[in-house]
Formats: structure tokens, C-alpha cells, sequence
């Protein structure tokens, strides 16, 4: 293959990625952003949602499109359930404190983990994608499942941003990001607000993992690198900027598929972890984010 | 911790957790042998981590790169270059203080949870480059010492006898060695930084040249855990980089009681014993459950920072004994 149609397929890969990686990032930007916490267990949030998937879609019988939209539907739900447990028995038993959260969601990974281990089992499987179609391009034919999750991923996008940003609920998460005190003062339930803002962010990485699993496969370990990335995401993006979030993903996901096609991927993921961690170290808010008030 | 704590009983009481441990040698069983001194070398490693999190209040989630630096530098100068022991040992000590420092200049730019994703960040990359070098490290395979290259002088480190003093040696050491620290003006320090930072550069303390000392610190005693590690057990692999070996010691120091002497001990005596014991019981009465570590480590974490922050000696002194250190 030439180099140009060689860069093209690099590229529509890196997309592929960068749409996952911003709704799993979005997720966890939100939770920080509102909640002021880190949640460590993201990934297994992702994870459990491809471990989800592969459940659904094995149970419903007949057209696998049937199945995976099941699983669109249940796999988040279900997500969503398990944050809104943990957080209410324990997140909010230690009143957010940062580190402690940390520590707590730490073990919650491990629990998480651990279940899928119990439950699922220690393989790597397969989800049969919803539609079997390749594009014929000129110079080489690809799935035409990976850009339907592309345009997925920027329509869950898309939402979000209309939520956050022309909603009543948006109104009232920006408010607490922005002011607890003066927010509940306002009348507003904070509490309620962060379980909410916590079981959101949990969906959002589920919706990421279904929409990924018939592309790669689910397994139970496969929620640390989604969760590396998407401190990287957010940390380049800048903490609670959707914008922000969403061009850093695509930023880290096109440079991630290209580089990895070209060099080592071990090198390319060396090079952008280094890079983020000095970018955190010198310029804390982030590329695109503004100072801290 | 009071000024006035009284020091022959808290000497006494070390000397005579030291003193058990050199019993333990005649009278455990080959296993608890084994264990026991895997246990010490893994206590200094959380002692070091204790230093920073428990002391100074750092919440560092990229101490696995000290342990490993300090295993690598150890094991690689054996591996490759047949240094003895009495060489590759501070070669080790040398690497973490090495790796602690630079780490340190750069994250300590940043504070509080910044921090904690930071030194994360840097130990992946640490954990990347055993994988990327793999032509020297053999990656997650590891490798093996020749039991000659674990001799030091007529000390024969493959022996389990010889193996258990060592550890030994080095725990009662770095024991020793941290009360000491935090028994001075500069421990002292270091608690006033963790409780108000601002407050304490108020007074006109460095804070930075203060934390950074106990980041050099801390970080040199795990790469001498790590050091010990490879040339005791003579075995060393890019497992003991992995992020697992960084909450590790946060969870031993979480459960024998942060910013105690002798809580990362019994945290690691405790939480090694835990593991295996309910690995054993869960595996045997529900065998397709595939128990590992993970449930036992997450529910431990979980309990401990719901109901039971402080630990088992941060609660025993709280209570009871408020002169332990």
C-alpha cells in the first residue's frame, strides 16, 4: 500500500479510537469537574459495560443487530445502577474527601474486577458487530460498523453537550461545579446532583465500551488503558471542558493510531504518557483549559 | 504523638518487635520462613512508602517505579555486568535515589490529587520502558540470578537461614532508620507540612526542599526493598513495576496504620496472611470462582477507608496508646 492511502487508513483508526475515547473521557471529566473527585474504577466501568454487551448480545437469539441493541440499551442501565450504588454506599459515607475517594475507588476497581473474573471468567470474547458491510474505498475496503460508531460516538456527544449546556439538569450540574456552597443555598440537592453526575460519567464509559467490544474484544483487564487515556484526555483537555475533552481525545486518538501504525506502540504510548505527565507538571490547567479561579 | 513521649518504651518496643523476628527463625515453620522474610523485604518498601504518605501527606500512586528502580538497578548490574552483591546492592540504592529525585523535581510542581496522577503517569512510563527494553529486562518474563551472583563473602543469600537474617538486617535498619526521621526536627517538619503547608512555610520553612528530601528519601528506601528483593530472592520481572505494586504498599500502610513506626509491618504481615488465607478458603469451598488477589485487596481497601481510616495502630494509639510513634 502507498504511503497516502497507508495515512488514511492510520487516520480513519485513530478516529475510531478518538470517538471511544471521548465519550469514556467525557465521563470521567464530568465526574472530576462536578464532584471534584478522581474516579479511579472508570475503566472498570468501561470494562463491565463490554463485559455486559457480550452478555446481552449472547442471550437475545436472532439478528445479532437485535442483541447489540439490547445491549445498547441494558448495558448502560445496568452501569448506571452500579455507580448510583457505589456511590451512595460509599463515596458519599466519606463526604467526597479527595484522597479518600481515591483509595476507596481503588478498591472498587479491584472489586470490580473481581467479580468479572467470578462471573465472566478469565477469557477474552468476541461480540458479533450489529452489521456485516464493508466500504469499498478505492485503495482498500473498510468496516462499515467502525464509522458508524464514529458518527454514534458524536451523536451520545452531541447530547451531552445539549444536556449540559440548554437543560434545566445541565443548568443545575454547572451551578454545583461551579459553586457548592452557593448552590445549596440555592435549594439545589447537591447530593443528588453528584449521584447523578457519577452514575452519568459511569454511562458514559459503558455506551464507549459496547460501542468498541465487537471492534476489539471484552475481557476483564481491559479497563486500565481506557482509564490511562482518559486522564490523559482530560488532562490535556483541561478538567470539566467539554470542548476541551473532545479535542483532546481526537488529538490523542488520531496521533495514538497513526503513531502506533508507524512505530512501536509501546514507544508511541511512552512518549504521549511522558508528554501528558510534564504537560500536568508545567502547565496544570491544561492546553486548552482555563486557570484555576 | 506527643513531645514527650516517653523513649526507652518506644526503643524497647522496637527492639522487641526485632527481637521476635530474629526468634522467628528458630521457631517457624519452613513456609512461614519463606513468607516471613519476603514479608520484611516488603515491609521496608511500605515503610518507605509510609514516609511520604503517612508523614508528609503525599498520596503518591508511582512508588512501584522506586522499587523497581532500585530491583533493576540491583539486578541488571548482576545479570549483565556480574557485579557482586556488595556492588550491585548500593548500584540499586543509587538508581531509586537517582530516579526518586528527578521524579521528584517534577512532580512536586504539582499538589493533591495532581500529584497522584503525575507520579502514576511517570511510573507507566517506567513500567513501559522494562517492556520496551526488553532485549535486557526480558519484560514480564523476568530474570533469573545465578545462585552466584547471589554471594556476599562467605554469605550465601540462596540458603533460607542466611536469606532470613538479611531481611532482617534491612528491615530492623530501615526501622530504626524511620523513627530516627520522624523522631526529629525534620519528621516534624514534614507532619507540620501534612497538616498545613501554608502555615508551615509561614514559619519560614522550605516546605519544597523539605518534601523533596522526603521524596528522595522515601523513594531510596523502596528501591533498597527493591535492591534487596532481586538479589534475596533472585528473581526480578516488570510485574513489580506494574501500578498493582504501587497501591500495594499504600494498602499495607492503609491497614497497619499510616504515619505509624510499626504500622506498614503489621499491614504487610496482615494483608499477606489475609490474601492467602481467604485465597485458600474461597478457592476451596467455591473452586469456580477463580479468587485471586483482587477481591480480598478491593474489599480490604473499601472497609478500611469506611470505617476504619486510621488503621490497626493509628486506631490502637488513638485509643489506647498515645505514646506510640
Amino acid at each position: 500500500m502507498a504511503f497516502g492511502p497507508h495515512l488514511l487508513l492510520a487516520a480513519l483508526e485513530g478516529l475510531v479510537q478518538a470517538a471511544v475515547l471521548a465519550l469514556t473521557a467525557l465521563g470521567l471529566s464530568l465526574v472530576f469537574g462536578v464532584m471534584r473527585v478522581v474516579n479511579v474504577a472508570h475503566g472498570e466501568f468501561f470494562m463491565l459495560g463490554a463485559v455486559l454487551a457480550w452478555g446481552v448480545t449472547t442471550a437475545v437469539s436472532g439478528h445479532p443487530a437485535l442483541g447489540f441493541a439490547a445491549a445498547l440499551v441494558v448495558a448502560p442501565l445496568a452501569i448506571g445502577a452500579v455507580a448510583l450504588l457505589s456511590e451512595r454506599l460509599v463515596l458519599r459515607r466519606l463526604d467526597y474527601n479527595p484522597e479518600a475517594t481515591i483509595v476507596a475507588t481503588i478498591g472498587l476497581l479491584y472489586i470490580l474486577q473481581q467479580a468479572a473474573l467470578t462471573f465472566y471468567g478469565p477469557e477474552a470474547r468476541p461480540v458479533v458487530p450489529p452489521f456485516n458491510i464493508r466500504l469499498q474505498l478505492p485503495w482498500f475496503g473498510y468496516s462499515a460498523y467502525k464509522l458508524s460508531v464514529i458518527g454514534a460516538s458524536a451523536v451520545v456527544l452531541a447530547a451531552t453537550w445539549f444536556v449540559l449546556a440548554r437543560t434545566r439538569i445541565g443548568l443545575v450540574m454547572r451551578a454545583t461545579q461551579y459553586d457548592r456552597e452557593t448552590a445549596t443555598a440555592f435549594g439545589i440537592p447537591v447530593e443528588r446532583v453528584y449521584a447523578g453526575v457519577f452514575a452519568l460519567g459511569a454511562m458514559l464509559a459503558a455506551v464507549a465500551a459496547v460501542l468498541i467490544v465487537p471492534i476489539s474484544q471484552a475481557h476483564y483487564l481491559m479497563g486500565a488503558d481506557p482509564l490511562l487515556l482518559s486522564f490523559i484526555v482530560v488532562i490535556i483537555g483541561g478538567l470539566g471542558s467539554l470542548r476541551g475533552t473532545v479535542v483532546a481525545a481526537l488529538l490523542i486518538g488520531l496521533s495514538d493510531g497513526i503513531v502506533s501504525v508507524f512505530f512501536s506502540p509501546t514507544l508511541a504510548k511512552i512518549i504521549a504518557t511522558l508528554a501528558v505527565a510534564l504537560v500536568l507538571v508545567f502547565r496544570p490547567q491544561g492546553l486548552f483549559g482555563q486557570a484555576a479561579r | 504523638m506527643s513531645p514527650a513521649a516517653p523513649h526507652g518504651r518506644v526503643i524497647a518496643l522496637h527492639l522487641a518487635v526485632v527481637a521476635l523476628l530474629f526468634a522467628g527463625e528458630f521457631v517457624l515453620p519452613a513456609y512461614h520462613h519463606g513468607v516471613m522474610a519476603r514479608i520484611m523485604v516488603l515491609a521496608v518498601f511500605a515503610m518507605g512508602y509510609n514516609l511520604l504518605f503517612g508523614y508528609t501527606g503525599l498520596l503518591s500512586l508511582g512508588h512501584a517505579m522506586f522499587f523497581a528502580a532500585g530491583m533493576y538497578g540491583a539486578g541488571l548490574t548482576a545479570y549483565h555486568l556480574g557485579w557482586s552483591v556488595a556492588a550491585a546492592f548500593p548500584a540499586g540504592i543509587v538508581a531509586g535515589a537517582a530516579v526518586s529525585a528527578g521524579i521528584a523535581l517534577l512532580a512536586l510542581r504539582t499538589t493533591g490529587v495532581a500529584f497522584m496522577i503525575v507520579t502514576m503517569m511517570f511510573a507507566q512510563v517506567g513500567y513501559l520502558l522494562t517492556l520496551y527494553f526488553g532485549n535486557w529486562t526480558r519484560g514480564e518474563e523476568g530474570l533469573t540470578l545465578a545462585p552466584a551472583a547471589r554471594l556476599l563473602g562467605p554469605f550465601d543469600f540462596t540458603d533460607p537461614a542466611t536469606r532470613y537474617f538479611a531481611a532482617l538486617a534491612l528491615f530492623a535498619v530501615v526501622l530504626f532508620l524511620t523513627l530516627a526521621v520522624v523522631r526529629a526536627p525534620f519528621g516534624r517538619v514534614l507532619v507540620a507540612i501534612r497538616e498545613n503547608e501554608e502555615r508551615t512555610r509561614m514559619l519560614g520553612y522550605d516546605t519544597f526542599a523539605n518534601k523533596l528530601a522526603a521524596t528522595v528519601l522515601s523513594g531510596t528506601i523502596c528501591a533498597s526493598a527493591g535492591a534487596a528483593y532481586a538479589l534475596l530472592f533472585g528473581y526480578f520481572g516488570s510485574t513489580f513495576a506494574t501500578v498493582a505494586y504501587s497501591i500495594l504498599p499504600l494498602l499495607w500502610v492503609l491497614v497497619g496504620g499510616a504515619a505509624t513506626t510499626l504500622g506498614p509491618f503489621l499491614g504487610t504481615l496482615a494483608m499477606y496472611y489475609l490474601v492467602d488465607i481467604s485465597n485458600d478458603v474461597l478457592n476451596r469451598h467455591f473452586p469456580n470462582w477463580d479468587m485471586s488477589y483482587l477481591g480480598t485487596v478491593g474489599v480490604a481497601l473499601v472497609l478500611l477507608v469506611l470505617f476504619f481510616p486510621k488503621g490497626l495502630l493509628g486506631t490502637l494509639r488513638q485509643r489506647w496508646m498515645a505514646w506510640l510513634p
